[in-house]
């Protein structure tokens, strides 16, 4: 492999992978914490009417309209769940259950209706990303990525993404102390003047806003891999919040790096004919890393219990 | 004329969908709908592995028996892994759900990647597993889809009792000596079969909502069960035909979506119009209830004014009431006193003129009760202990109005006289 | 001075059922229990002055002013809090979170208010299990993590919902200690409390409430026995349609 063909077809989905892990995994930790892993779920596959009408209404896969069709879908459906929880009286999950799969099926309607399938928006990027797709053109020498030209020609969706996650990094660490409250005991933020309700839509929003850029990643299904896997594999291993937290959006970064290298260039370099769809493998990663999580637990369980109290 | 193969596929869609609807309706029942999220999606790589091997061994690996067998291994796994990640204690069940179809799919995905880049047509199709596409259903397929949705239904039937006892109350069904754990096994693997016979009409993503809103489309019609399997089987039924008819003429639209478009639009009615849950049946009981409150309290206000004015306690009198001092004395603005003096007029239970009003004597009789009721509310709440005569004043409204009309009609007597106000008349404190 | 919490014309129901019913009340300085059987809108009533629940009619002050005024003034003790024992939280940090007001949002906590943190553990006798994650504590060691959250927003009243309840002797004891040290510092209490036998061991006031307000004031004037008999047999007077049918053919 040569540097060329490292910055050129490598370079952009390796960066893609690591940014869509970094800030699903950071913001599923909260997801966890408050047990809403599935309001998660929900929002990755709600967004997909907003982006395909974002697309079809500005007739061109430009980052923005997307976005923006996509917060406004994301916050339809958190609201409609709360709406057909509280009208059918169901429980959360059927709630969940009954909007979001509706609005996955607007999406794919609107899809063939709009006629934006044909153009570039593709159903095989929603149910298994394009990670692969995203090439550099300009990137045929190191020189490149110090040359804002070059860098101009950068995959578009690179330029959401680094958005969305310097974005969502900014507003996890200004609100970090309210978010932390809003997880642990929401009442009591209330009780003592915090804005928990702002905050708890502030999460949601945050979240469909990750979902959609990392939706051109790696699908609109595999979103939900990044968000739930890093923070549960997390949760089995840490006993500190700040570990939690940091260490999701950490791992989330890694799981995207090693899925991607594992999905093509290794197996290449082993040269091995291999070449697997790389948000497959970094989901497969995801669920792996749990399950180690899960049965290494016990080992470290050797604790002695708390001394009764004096 | 319908094709035959047309006709297979569209009955066997409905019996999909009525299979779907009475297994969901257990499945919400019990909690257990987002369970079948996990088992679709973990569906894709029990596929993928079956038409694997099915090509090693040098089949036809468009066989639909051995991809639906290795679905339903994979979908069982699927559940077993939930279950065995909630038992960390750490993880809870959401998560275990999320963690569980996310992971699975996307090794699904890795595979389906992999056997493409194999020789032979091993792959060939298996993504229309994902979104479903009944349309290319072969007569054979969908006849096999049926069969497996029949059984399901038949193992409900034949289970009904045990599924409707620990449905409703786990925890006496337990108390009773029955084995809950085995009933709830019973469901998940109805789950797994439904979601199965599902996966190439509805697809992989779709199929709960196949389970989830005939299921609570019915629980929004009505609270009994045996009516509320009929209505989910039926909703169910009528979104699973109708769906892959649409699909049918439009080929390009996937089944999956056509079907659970037709389920959403069907429970957006329910959830609408409903008789007694839906919003518009409680939109209207709210406004009928405030309207009537406020007509009582009109009445109320407009004989307290009369009397007041002079005609002594318990009688109205002939004297006109200016319209301002019954909004004085409700707290209401001038612009709501009129407006109900004027919907009261238009009900003959008023006369108005130049801003006064005069009770009829339909609305006179009308004013009489409400006020007697109210006093004698009053009089009670200050025999009970209320701080005050305005206290009492303010808690009999409540007591006529702020609480729910079954309550307040066990409040309300019907006194043979009329007691006197026990405070002052007029504008309120 | 105006009372620490004052109450007027309180209304509060949870559907079909008036929790709270018509209570006016002001608590006086010092140490106050709430007293009542189950079901009496103890809890409500504290719930509803903070603003957690709805109320239907009804005024709330706390030293005269709007909650939202004085909210750094008001603290709270939930009922064995409804967390997620499992939670990445450590006892500090959970004391820690009470004094979120006063920092800003982001950055680590200053020295001075960790150190006011460790304070509120140390007087619970909590200071050894600091770095300990809550769900390793046992019920009574969490009790008083609560208790020392909030004893740390330093409020000038505390309002705890059944501090006593389920805890073991060790933390019924620390929190007596914390409620007589509150009381010589000039701050105020007002705790639902259930175990009428230690009421005037406890508490300077009491309210004795059963939906309505029964009795109130110094514990020696109105924790009667006849005022006691009163609260815990009487039936919720407003609903009893006997009654109301007498009263009004009595006039």
């Amino acid at each position: 492999m040569t540097l060329q063909d490292f910055l050129m077809l490598d370079l952009p989905p390796l960066l893609a992978a690591m940014l869509a892990g970094g800030t699903c995994g950071l913001l599923g930790s909260f997801l966890v914490l408050r047990r809403e892993s599935l309001v998660g779920d929900a929002l990755s596959h709600a967004v997909l009417p907003g982006i395909v009408l974002g697309f079809a209404i500005t007739g061109a896969r430009s980052g923005l309209p997307m976005l923006a069709g996509a917060m406004v879908a994301g916050v339809a459906a958190v609201a409609l769940i709360a709406v057909v929880q509280k009208a059918a009286r169901l429980d959360p999950g059927a709630a969940i259950g009954a909007v979001f799969t509706t609005f996955f099926a607007i999406g794919l309607v609107l899809l063939e209706v709009t006629g934006a399938r044909s153009v570039d928006l593709d159903l095989d990027c929603v149910l298994f990303g394009q990670l692969e797709t995203l090439v550099w053109v300009s990137g045929r020498e190191p020189g490149a990525l110090f040359d804002p030209a070059a860098l101009a020609t950068l995959p578009r969706q690179l330029g959401l993404l680094a958005g969305v996650a310097v974005a969502v990094a900014l507003a996890v660490a200004v609100f970090w102390r309210p978010i932390k409250l809003a997880c642990f005991d929401p009442g009591y933020a209330r009780a003592i003047g915090l804005p928990s309700r702002s905050i708890e839509l502030g999460l949601a929003l945050l979240v469909a806003a990750a979902a959609v850029a990392a939706f051109e990643a790696v699908g609109s299904i595999l979103v939900v891999a990044l968000l739930v896997c890093p923070a549960a594999a997390l949760r089995l291993m840490t006993d500190r919040y700040t570990v939690q937290v940091l260490g999701g959006a950490a791992l989330g970064a890694a799981l995207g790096a090693a899925g991607y290298a594992l999905a093509g260039p290794v197996p290449a370099a082993l040269g091995l004919d291999l070449a697997l769809n790389a948000a497959g493998v970094i989901g497969t990663l995801g669920g792996l890393v749990v399950a180690v999580a899960a049965l290494v637990r016990p080992l470290r369980q050797d604790r002695p219990p708390a001394p009764a109290p004096a | 004329m319908i094709a035959y193969n047309t006709l297979v596929v569209l009955s066997g869609c409905a019996l999909l969908g009525i299979a779907a609807g009475t297994v969901g309706t257990f499945a919400l029942l019990r909690g257990r709908v987002l369970v079948s999220d996990a088992v679709g999606h973990a569906a894709l790589p029990g596929v993928a592995v079956a038409a694997l091997i099915v090509a090693l061994l040098g089949a036809d690996p468009r066989a639909l028996p051995p991809l639906l067998a290795g679905a339903a291994i994979a979908g069982l796994l699927g559940v077993l892994a939930v279950q065995a990640l909630t038992r960390t204690k750490r993880i809870r069940e959401d998560a275990a759900i999320a963690v569980v179809l996310s992971a699975f799919y996307a090794a699904g995905v890795a595979l389906l990647s992999w056997l493409q880049t194999l020789p032979g047509a091993a792959q060939a199709g298996l993504s229309k597993f994902i979104l479903g596409q009944a349309a290319a259903m072969r007569a054979e397929d969908a006849l096999i889809a049926t069969t497996v949705a029949a059984l399901c239904l038949a193992l409900v039937l034949l289970s009904f009792q045990r599924l409707r006892s620990v449905a409703f109350d786990a925890d006496f069904a337990r108390v009773q000596g029955l084995r809950t754990d085995r009933t709830d096994l019973l469901l998940l693997g109805l789950i797994v079969l439904v979601c199965v016979s599902g996966l190439q009409a509805v697809g992989l993503i779709l199929v709960v909502a196949l389970l989830v809103l005939p299921a609570a489309t019915a629980r929004l019609v009505t609270h009994r069960l045996p009516r509320m399997l009929a209505v989910a089987a039926a909703t169910g039924g009528l979104a699973g035909a109708s769906g892959a008819w649409l699909s049918a003429l439009h080929p390009e639209v996937p089944t999956g979506a056509a079907v659970v478009l037709v389920a959403a639009c069907l429970f957006t009615l329910a959830l609408l119009l409903a008789p007694e849950r839906g919003l518009l049946a409680r939109a209207w009981q709210i406004a009928g209830r405030r309207l009537s409150a406020d007509t009582e309290h009109f009445l109320r206000a407009a004989w307290e004014a009369q009397e007041a004015a002079g005609a002594g306690p318990g009688t109205a009198g002939d004297r006109w009431a200016p319209i301002g001092a019954v909004a004085a004395a409700r707290g209401w603005s001038l612009g709501k006193a009129r407006r109900l003096a004027f919907w009261l007029a238009q009900r003959g239970l008023v006369a108005r003129a130049e801003d006064h009003v005069h009770l009829t004597p339909r609305g006179a009789t009308l004013a009489r009760r409400a006020v007697r009721a109210h006093r004698a509310v009053e009089h009670h709440l200050l025999a009970a202990g209320a701080a005050d005569a305005a206290a009492a004043d303010r808690l009999a409204d409540l007591v006529e109005h702020g609480l729910p009309p079954g309550m307040a009609a066990r409040l309300l007597p019907e006194p043979s006289a009329l007691p006197a106000s026990p405070h002052a008349l007029g504008a309120r404190r | 001075m105006s009372a620490p919490l004052e109450v007027q014309h309180l209304t509060v129901a949870y559907g079909e059922k008036p929790a709270v019913w018509d209570v006016t009340w002001s608590a006086p300085p010092g140490l106050t229990a709430i007293v009542g059987p189950n079901g009496a809108g103890k809890s409500t009533l504290l719930k509803a002055a903070l603003g957690l629940v709805p109320v239907l009619s009804g005024e709330v002050r706390f030293f005269g002013r709007r909650l939202d005024d004085v909210r750094n003034r008001v603290g709270y003790l939930p009922q064995r809090a409804s967390v997620d024992w499992d939670f990445p939280a450590t006892a500090l940090d959970v004391v820690c979170m009470a004094r979120y007001p006063r920092m800003r949002w982001w950055g680590v906590v200053p020295r001075a208010e960790k150190q006011a943190a460790r304070a509120a553990l140390e007087q619970v006798g909590m200071s050894e299990y600091a770095d300990r994650q809550i769900g390793r504590l046992s019920g009574g060691q969490q009790q008083r993590v609560f208790l020392a959250r909030a004893l740390a927003q330093d409020a000038d009243l505390v309002l705890m919902d059944e501090p006593f309840a389920a805890v073991d002797a060790a933390t019924e004891a620390a929190i007596v200690g914390v409620l007589r040290s509150l009381a010589e510092r000039g701050r105020h209490v007002v705790a639902v409390h259930h175990d009428l036998a230690t009421v005037p061991e406890y508490f300077s006031s009491v309210l004795l409430l059963n939906a309505r307000v029964f009795a109130a004031g110094p514990v020696k004037e109105a924790f009667t026995n006849r005022n006691i008999a009163a609260t815990y047999g009487a039936r919720l007077a407003v609903l009893d349609e006997a009654s109301v049918g007498a009263a009004a053919v009595g006039t």
